[in-house]
């Protein structure tokens, strides 16, 4: 019933939504629901939470569809950015104390994911974790213990003994150089996997 | 100064300000676009930290409750009609700044109200009524005046006023969020046809009273003693 949707983009999918179209919202779903989750699961380390927290941003874009913009987010990264909102508005407010930032090796738990999925989902993830690794480690101690551990800056500051403006400095170089590197990827064509070499 | 609040595009895409800084970066965004500029990029890059973040899936259910969720909401709250009328009010706006202010979304927690008086007030309005339809949205009673607040996942509340004269000529009524700190502004408000429904524009934490004070007309810093109603702790 939804194969009209399927050569939709994101954006126009939000479009859609924005006029009511409930299959147009199970469309996106389908496409983001799984990276929303696993981000909210990664924040909260809890399923029933990460659940909600991923049920709230979708109402919250069903709700708010006739407001996106195009031009300047990406709708995924709408959908992405609500989710990690609410996932560390749920932490703080919870006063859920996180704890270190998963091991690689335990993140690749055995999923349903198709194979072309997998591929892509295990090159991106190279992509990325190459580009972290470039960063100096107070960079990227910065940015993965507020991103996925959902601390505040000011809480980073007392956790690592630094003073806070170190750790605005070292969150705005590290994003910085980030941007950067993952630009530079994208540049050479590698967003999608290449299954000949 | 500038180049200070400039750096915390950085924490503000990753959700990493505490409020009062967040809300100060927010003020400083409306008005800067390599603010805007630099946190549409670093939210791309946060959406790529994101999509590594985890290997694990939700479960099937999790997408039927969405839909029915939403399918509940269409005949009930936000009608085609109510987001049409917004819809001309956001596209008079910037596309930077709307941009950014989506990227809030409901869960924004402070409106800018400098930038667009109108749109806010379209935008606390859907918030207000997503607050209100929320079924997992708690009913809290107030020790004084007559109503109840309403809060929503994420500490999204609004509160409900009945029997409530319009302020006397000159005052004006406002809202706060009593912490164990500083009262902190949730606005100022009119009541109209005995009733005031007031959308409180920043989350309400765990054990935080909201109160209602009246002030003189523009509002105060602090708020005048006694309030007027007062919640239960949140």
């Amino acid at each position: 019933m939804r194969k009209h949707l399927a050569h939709l983009s994101d954006e126009a999918l939000v479009a859609l939504v924005a006029r009511g179209d409930d299959s147009a919202l199970a469309e996106l779903y389908d496409r983001v629901g799984r990276a929303a989750y696993g981000l909210a699961f990664r924040v909260l380390r809890d399923d029933r939470l990460a659940e909600d927290a991923v049920q709230d941003a979708f109402l919250a874009v069903w709700r708010t569809a006739a407001a996106f913009r195009a031009e300047r987010a990406k709708a995924s990264t709408w959908i992405l950015t609500l989710v990690h909102r609410r996932a560390v508005d749920v932490v703080r407010r919870e006063e859920r104390r996180r704890v270190e930032p998963l091991d690689d090796a335990t993140r690749d738990a055995a999923t349903s994911e198709s194979a072309e999925d997998a591929a892509w989902l295990g090159f991106e993830r190279e992509r990325v974790q190459d580009a972290l690794r470039k960063l100096p480690d107070g960079q990227r101690e910065a940015i993965e213990l507020a991103y996925y551990g959902g601390y505040s800056q000011s809480e980073l500051a007392e956790r690592l003994g630094q003073p806070l403006g170190t750790i605005k400095s070292r969150m705005f170089a590290g994003l910085a150089r980030l941007r950067e590197l993952l630009d530079d990827g994208a540049e050479e064509g590698s967003w999608t996997p290449n299954y000949t070499s | 100064m500038d180049s200070e609040l400039h750096e915390l595009s950085a924490g503000y895409a990753l959700d990493a300000l505490e409020s009062e800084e967040r809300d100060a970066f927010e003020r400083h965004l409306s008005g800067c676009a390599q603010c805007q500029e630099d946190v549409a990029s670093f939210w791309e890059v946060a959406g790529a930290l994101a999509v590594v973040a985890d290997g694990s899936s939700p479960s099937p259910e999790l997408r039927n409750r969405i839909l029915a969720d939403a399918r509940a909401e269409t005949q009930t709250v936000v009608s085609l009609d109510s987001r049409r009328r917004v819809f001309p009010v956001l596209a008079a706006v910037s596309a930077a700044a709307a941009a950014v202010v989506i990227g809030l979304g409901i869960y924004a927690t402070s409106l800018n109200r400098d930038l667009d008086s109108t749109r806010s007030a379209l935008t606390a309005q859907e918030n207000a009524a997503a607050v209100l339809a929320d079924p997992t949205a708690t009913s809290v009673a107030l020790q004084s005046g007559n109503g109840r607040l309403v809060v929503a996942g994420g500490g999204s509340a609004v509160l409900v006023l009945d029997n409530l004269p319009a302020a006397p000529t000159g005052k004006t009524y406002q809202a706060w969020i009593v912490d164990d700190q500083t009262p902190i502004s949730a606005g100022t408000f009119e009541a109209t046809d005995d009733r005031a429904i007031v959308p409180i524009p920043q989350a309400v934490p765990a054990g935080a009273v909201v109160a209602v004070t009246v002030e003189e007309a523009g509002g105060s810093i602090s708020p005048t003693l006694p309030p007027l109603a007062a919640s239960e702790p949140v």
